[in-house]
């Protein structure tokens, strides 16, 4: 089964995008296919590359860029949602005349199109949130 | 698009507050660009999304309920909205905003697009659709 997923919580605050890490693995253990992942909300600062938490505590944008390679999932972050919170590529950062980015490997900038498109492509949509 | 799926957007919390109803109206707006069959529900504090007369001049923020009355022009006509969460928080529909989209096939005759369903009837319409977004 072709399943989409949708993160829109914060890593650390709140447990969704250790949820949807956790089950996109074993939806992907099973056999089933995984094309996106959305993040949406404050979701996009899963996206961020600067995130440092202790060592002895698991790193959730490691984790999800690590899962991505290994499966080619598409991970896709909202762009309007990322630009009210700061998460830039280098084309962003350029464009708005900001001095850095801070876009993790593995992760595209892109628009909420790419979250409709999920939902008509896939069989299943899965939301992990509030 | 003939095999269009039905995609229903589940508001559930107040507007203001949080960010989830202004980014699930952003959400909407750009799937109405996609000709899916769009709807969308409101629910627990969601119902206040849809109040009259709001004013967000002392909070600093942008009001947006305007942009509902936008929606019918985006071909998004269908507003349903729990009667239960309005008694819960004493609402009456008349404290909704009038939000109405002009039927092509009637000769572009105004029709309400919100429609006030009991709990059990929001159930069905949620079990009746092939992607749910909940905010």
């Amino acid at each position: 089964m072709k399943l989409g997923i949708v993160v829109s919580e914060g890593p650390y605050t709140h447990q969704a995008a250790d949820t949807a890490y956790h089950f996109a693995k074993a939806a992907l253990d099973k056999g089933h296919e995984v094309p996106r992942v959305f993040f949406y909300h404050d979701g996009v600062n899963v996206a961020t590359r600067l995130s440092v938490p202790p060592q002895d505590e698991r790193h959730i944008q490691k984790n999800w860029t690590a899962l991505a390679a290994a499966n080619d999932i598409d991970m896709v972050v909202c762009i309007a949602a990322a630009q009210r919170r700061g998460i830039l590529d280098e084309n962003e950062a350029k464009r708005q005349g900001k001095d850095a980015s801070n876009l993790a490997e593995g992760f595209r900038i892109s628009g909420l199109g790419q979250l409709i498109e999920m939902g008509i492509e896939c069989d299943r949509m899965v939301m992990f949130g509030d | 698009m003939s095999d269009a799926k039905k995609f229903l957007y589940v508001n559930r919390k107040a507007p203001y507050g949080t960010i989830y109803a202004l980014e699930s109206l952003e959400v909407v707006l750009i799937a109405a660009a996609f000709e899916q069959d769009v709807s969308l529900a409101f629910l627990d504090d969601g119902v206040f999304q849809l109040t009259r007369d709001q004013s967000t001049d002392a909070i600093g923020v942008k009001n947006f309920s305007p942009t509902f009355r936008a929606l019918g022009d985006y071909e998004v006509t269908k507003l349903f909205v729990e009667k239960e969460s309005l008694d819960e928080r004493g609402l009456d529909p008349s404290d909704l905003q009038e939000i109405v989209w002009e039927d092509e096939e009637e000769d572009w005759e105004e029709k309400p697009s919100i429609r006030i369903v009991s709990r059990a009837e929001m159930a069905d319409i949620m079990a009746d659709q092939d992607v749910v977004l909940s905010f």
